[in-house]
């Protein structure tokens, strides 16, 4: 069976309760349904991290913490999984589909002279990948025709679930040795964000999304998405306001999402707002204008105001849940 | 002034209009670029370059932009229109071989047509939009980077260039979804700029006007030396075997709140089993 790579980074450092990521657990399950998954690891590694990437059924752990790794933007990291994919010539290097991976994979499939699909929702075992484009107008099974398939995966693409028969992986610490173009765009200022303690707007089951008509409070949005324990989402006018950060935006130039359930409040419905959550299963609409455009996808809609509507939602759904 | 003077180049992409019907075509699926516009994230990248170059005294002072794209005939459109809102000069690449490139093989195009322009001049500067609104890969700037072996500093949501004793930087804030990073390198380097980064103006008339007398050259594939096999349908490492239009989505049940619109939302999720 050949090697399928899977690139964590820093697996310690978020924020859930399990010991890894969901989306590393997602593509643990992917790997081993195509091959033999080989975790190809940024950052520390914690006992916790080793037992749970063992009982996702990783054979062999590749670890790297050389502080390059997280000085530089990107190319380093690129680096060190091309040194490890150089090394396996495996059948194919699945990545998380953030910005950051997505870059990674470009930089991979250059060095590696391989074929990069992003945005992947399904995989088979002959690598043919699943994928919608344009603005999820199309549904395409895309391929890379070398070796090597380089492949970021969108979250929910596959259920994760641990291995059958867990692995006690083997572990080795690589040391990479970087070149000088790797070490040119450096880190030098790093600002954190405060926690919400809400789930992640990609991975989220349920987003709930305020736009203009919130006029500055967001209050009744995230309410309902406590009580939902949903994902807070926002329309770009939202977010250009500052009434919620930018990291909160849905669209073309911010997070797609294609949770089971989008509730949209205040928000218009253009153009560039629907490409980043049209593929919603369920689409919920609150908004007083009639002729809105989001009625035209949404599954159920209200014509009414969002400051009476959203806040009898969530009285209703807290007396029903007790 | 005039050691700092910058040469700018800016790549700016035809892509089909997306408040129309966008569609796939032909057996190798790929977009249907009639009905084509510079992109819309492009602007954010030219708007970068001209602000730039106006704080350094403009054309008069040796700074340069220089409008980029590969395409087929029409894409010249692209740069004709940056030319309007205000790139000094335009080029096309332009050749049946490159039909049907992935990110892949455009990166390698393009990357040729940077080395063919920086004798004449050396590029202190590539910029782009942080994604084409057709393909939205994001690919492209990472890639281009890595084979002209240039820094990389992608998804810019503000750019300054500094000047220290003759050294000069570029530094970029990228906002991440945990943290903002502040990120710098000597020039040249890829820049990919958000639409975060500023407000793009539109062409004047002026402009409209002014872009009749500036230049665009058309090169091909032998121009800048690439092998036609390396770019195009040949030269990707992808293919996309089929494509399926989905279903769009259609309205479901819509009503006016008359008092209990709340509660019927929460029925409405009950029986979705969404709560
Ligand atoms: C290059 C580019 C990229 C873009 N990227 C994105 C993107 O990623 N995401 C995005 O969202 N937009 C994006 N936009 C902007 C997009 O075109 C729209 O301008 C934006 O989505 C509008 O936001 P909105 O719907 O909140 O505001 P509006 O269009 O102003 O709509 C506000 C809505 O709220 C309703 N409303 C007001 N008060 C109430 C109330 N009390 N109760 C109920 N309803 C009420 C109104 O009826 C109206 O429909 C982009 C634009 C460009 C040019």
């Amino acid at each position: 069976m050949s090697a399928v790579l899977v690139f964590v980074d820093q697996p310690s450092a978020h924020g859930g309760a399990a010991a890894l990521p969901q989306s590393t657990q997602e593509l643990l399950a992917l790997a081993r349904a195509v091959g033999e998954p080989v975790v190809v690891l940024a950052g520390p590694l914690s006992g916790e991290v080793l037992t749970a990437l063992g009982a996702h059924g990783a054979s062999r752990i590749y670890q790297c913490e050389q502080s390059e790794l997280f000085e530089y933007l990107v190319a380093p990291k690129a680096d060190f999984l091309t040194h490890v994919a150089a090394q396996l010539q495996p059948a194919a290097v699945l990545l998380e589909n953030s910005a950051e991976c997505k870059e990674i994979a470009a930089r991979v499939g250059i060095a590696l002279s391989a074929g990069v699909i992003s945005d992947a929702v399904g995989l088979d075992a002959g690598l043919n990948v699943q994928k919608s484009v344009l603005a999820g107008s199309y549904t395409v099974t895309a391929r890379a025709t070398t070796a090597t398939a380089v492949i970021t995966v969108k979250p929910h693409s596959v259920h994760a679930e641990e291995a059958a028969v867990p692995a006690l992986p083997e572990v080795e610490v690589v040391s990479v040795i970087f070149g000088p173009a790797s070490l040119a765009a450096r880190i030098i200022d790093r600002t954190g964000k405060p926690a919400s303690g809400r789930p992640e707007l990609t991975e989220a089951r349920i987003v709930v999304a305020g736009g203009r008509g919130m006029e500055g409070n967001f209050g009744p949005v995230e309410e309902l998405a406590d009580v939902l324990g949903a994902a807070v989402g926002a329309s770009r006018a939202a977010t250009d306001a500052g009434w919620i950060e930018h990291s909160a935006q849905v669209g073309q130039t911010g997070k797609t999402v294609s949770p089971q359930l989008y509730i949209s409040a205040g928000i218009s419905g253009a153009i560039q707002q629907k490409s980043g959550m049209q593929t919603s299963k369920v689409i919920v609409a609150v908004n007083r204008d009639a002729e809105s455009p989001v009625f035209d996808i949404a599954d159920f809609g209200i014509v009414g105001d969002l400051f009476t509507v959203l806040p009898q939602a969530t009285e209703e759904i807290k007396r029903r849940k007790g | 002034m005039e050691n700092s003077a910058l040469n700018i180049v800016v790549l700016v992409k035809h892509v089909p209009d997306v408040q129309l019907n966008r569609h796939l075509t032909g057996e190798e699926n790929t977009v249907d670029r009639s009905d084509s516009i510079l992109s819309e994230l492009d602007e954010y990248a030219l708007e970068a370059a001209l602000q730039l170059v106006e704080a350094r005294g403009g054309v008069a002072a040796g700074n340069n932009v220089v409008a980029v794209t590969m395409g087929p005939a029409g894409a010249v459109a692209a740069v004709k229109k940056a030319l309007q809102i205000g790139a000094f000069e335009g080029v096309h690449l332009s050749d049946e071989a490159l039909a049907g490139s992935d990110a892949a093989a455009t990166s390698l195009a393009l990357a040729a047509l940077i080395r063919h322009l920086s004798p004449s001049r050396p590029v202190d500067l590539i910029l782009t939009g942080m994604a084409s609104t057709d393909g939205e890969t994001s690919l492209l700037p990472a890639q281009l980077a890595a084979r002209l072996g240039l820094p990389q500093l992608t998804f810019a949501a503000s750019l300054e260039v500094t000047d220290d004793g003759g050294v000069r930087r570029a530094v970029i804030r990228r906002d991440g979804d945990s943290q903002s990073e502040v990120v710098q390198a000597t020039l040249p380097a890829v820049i990919s700029v958000t639409d975060q980064i500023n407000s793009p103006r539109y062409p004047n008339f002026k402009g409209i006007m002014a872009a009749k007398k500036k230049t665009v050259t058309t090169l091909t594939v032998a121009d800048i030396a690439v092998d036609p096999a390396q770019v195009g349908r040949a030269g990707s490492w992808t293919v996309v075997e089929s494509a399926q239009v989905r279903p769009p989505r259609t309205a479901g049940t819509i009503i006016n709140d008359e008092g209990n619109a709340g509660l019927l939302l929460v029925d409405f999720l009950a029986a979705q089993k969404l709560l």
